[in-house]
């Protein structure tokens, strides 16, 4: 993917890149730290036909749907010929006891037997987080095990 | 005290008609510049009501709204950003100089003005408004657009000129001949040159000179050291305001941003005092006879400039309905003529009309500019529609 960066004197910065379908989509960083997601026109690839305020949380929420399934279907992929094995998303949902501590604290690996492979937060990736990596509520914590495993790590996180 | 209870009661009428008039402006989304130079000439010699009493203060306040004017805008922009679009855009740049510096100087000579006329009107028309211009496409939500980042270049190309241009205009006004003009452009692009790469290199240490977490220390530091950078320019004869704008460019990153929030509602009420004050000095009875000039420049400056961005669009691949509206963006004249007209007038090396003519035109042009970035993309749809397409 050729993402192309563009300075906005006085602005920000653009960054942005084509579709398949030929339009342009990308985001524009603002000095004040507003972040605008911009669609190009159809019939006028110059023109921006939606550019959309979003807050850094409202960001990153959408950088996490759209970057963890693709995650995820790379796990799947890789795991398909272990049967029994199976990837799973599990949030840190707001008001989380976890939220502000630890992920050793959660005690997974020992109670489960289920690995936290890597964290979603903000549209990033931290891949294979630490027992002493922070958890924050929002983010995602992309889980590999056993479909056992993984609802009761789900229950340990006050999901299920 | 009665004097001091006169002023302060005169001060605080204008300020609050300047008020009642910027939330006018807000209300229709234009630049309130138009509305405070119409107060201006409401509030002057020759106006409906005339003011005395506060002249020394309206005089320094219109002088540090002129920095605190140019300081803002240099903070705005970091020393790669200018490097950058320098290079992408000066060819463009130098068109843009061409097709709308010629109009206002070549009226000016017909207008018997002489040379010093002409290199005031030129600059009137040649820098269009950043400040306006940036507002209307944020506004109008075009700051994704692939013509954007044109317009904007350009506008910091004219941004970078009047670092050169106005020492010049200084000298000149002072009647210098024309090997002083030539030394201050010397002077100046060295100036800029040395700036520019102090603030490349260096820019971070400027920045934590004057950087504090206090606010009023941050505010405090940040004026001290434009004043006095201003005066120590103007005493070089480089042009106050270009100090300050050099000045707003050394200072980058976190630094450059909390100055700016701190000193922005200064620079709104003194920028406000400056084009009030300019207003003042323009007796409104000499509007009238300069209007059928000052129309035709508006009328030729708009196309020029249109002109300028659809050029410089095209160079970049851009497609016809984008060259359009990259140059009806470029219309909006504002604060920058202003200061220019300003200057010639507070130098008193030009006649009084040409104080009456920049006034209308800029008048003309801040409501112009933003009415013409508004209506190019529907204008753009039938006339476009005609053609065949590329």
């Amino acid at each position: 993917m050729n993402v192309e960066v563009t300075l906005l004197p006085g602005i920000g910065v653009r960054k942005d890149f084509a579709l398949a379908s030929g339009r342009r989509i990308g985001v524009i960083t603002r000095k004040d730290g507003a972040n605008e997601l911009i669609v190009s026109r159809k019939d006028d690839p110059d023109a921006t036909q939606e550019s959309i305020t979003l807050s850094n949380e409202e960001a990153a929420a959408l950088g996490n749907l759209l970057g963890s399934p693709q995650l995820i279907a790379q796990l799947g992929e890789q795991h398909r010929d272990l049967p029994g094995i199976n990837t799973r998303q599990l949030p840190v949902r707001k008001g989380s006891r976890f939220d502000g501590r630890p992920l050793g604290d959660t005690g997974m690996r020992t109670k489960t037997g289920v690995s936290i492979v890597a964290v979603m937060r903000a549209g990033q990736v931290q891949p294979s987080p630490t027992p002493g990596f922070t958890l924050v509520s929002g983010d995602l914590l992309v889980a590999v095990g056993t479909a056992d495993g993984l609802d009761a790590a789900a229950k340990i996180l006050g999901n299920a | 005290m009665a004097e001091t209870a006169l002023a302060l009661t005169e001060l605080g009428a204008v300020f609050f008609v300047l008020g009642l008039l910027a939330r006018v402006a807000g209300k229709f989304g234009v630049s309130p510049i138009p509305f405070y130079l119409l107060a201006g000439l409401a509030f002057g010699n020759g106006g409906i009501v005339s003011l005395g009493g506060i002249d020394e203060f309206s005089e320094i306040a219109s002088e540090i709204g002129v920095i605190l004017l140019l300081l803002l805008l240099g903070l705005e922009y970091t020393a790669t950003e200018l490097v950058t679009g320098l290079r992408r855009s000066w060819l463009a740049g130098l068109v843009d100089i061409a097709l709308n510096f010629t109009p206002g100087a070549v009226v000016a000579l017909i207008l018997g003005w002489g040379g010093v006329g002409a290199l005031v009107m030129g600059g009137v028309t040649y820098i269009s408004s950043s400040g306006i211009i940036a507002k209307v496409l944020t506004d109008l939500g075009r700051l994704g657009n692939r013509e954007t980042p044109i317009v904007l270049s350009i506008l910091v190309f004219e941004d970078l000129a009047m670092a050169v241009y106005l020492p010049i205009l200084t000298t000149v006004l002072m009647g210098a001949s024309f090997l002083g003009g030539l030394e201050a452009l010397g002077i100046s692009l060295l100036v800029v040159t040395i700036v520019l790469v102090i603030a490349l290199r260096y820019g971070s240490s400027v920045s934590s000179l004057l950087d504090s977490k206090d606010r009023e220390v941050m505010l405090l530091n940040v004026l001290g050291a434009a004043l006095l950078v201003a005066g120590i320019a103007s005493e070089l004869q480089v042009s106050a305001a270009v100090g300050a704008f050099l000045l707003g460019i050394a200072i980058s990153g976190s630094t450059a941003a909390n100055a700016t929030r701190v000193l922005e509602p200064l620079r709104d009420l003194f920028a406000a005092m400056f084009f009030v004050v300019f207003g003042l000095a323009t007796d409104p009875a000499t509007i009238p006879p300069v209007l059928g000039w000052a129309i035709v420049l508006a009328v030729a400056t708009a196309a020029t400039k249109i002109a300028t961005g659809w050029w410089a669009a095209r160079r970049q691949g851009i497609g016809r309905p984008g060259r359009l509206r990259a140059g009806a963006a470029l219309v909006a004249r504002g604060e920058f003529s202003i200061v220019i007209a300003g200057l010639a007038v507070a130098a008193g090396a030009v006649e009084g009309e040409l104080a009456a003519l920049a006034t209308a035109y800029v008048l003309l042009m801040a409501i112009l500019g933003p009415i013409a970035a508004r209506v190019v993309e529907p204008v753009a749809k039938v006339l476009l529609r005609t053609k065949p397409a590329v």
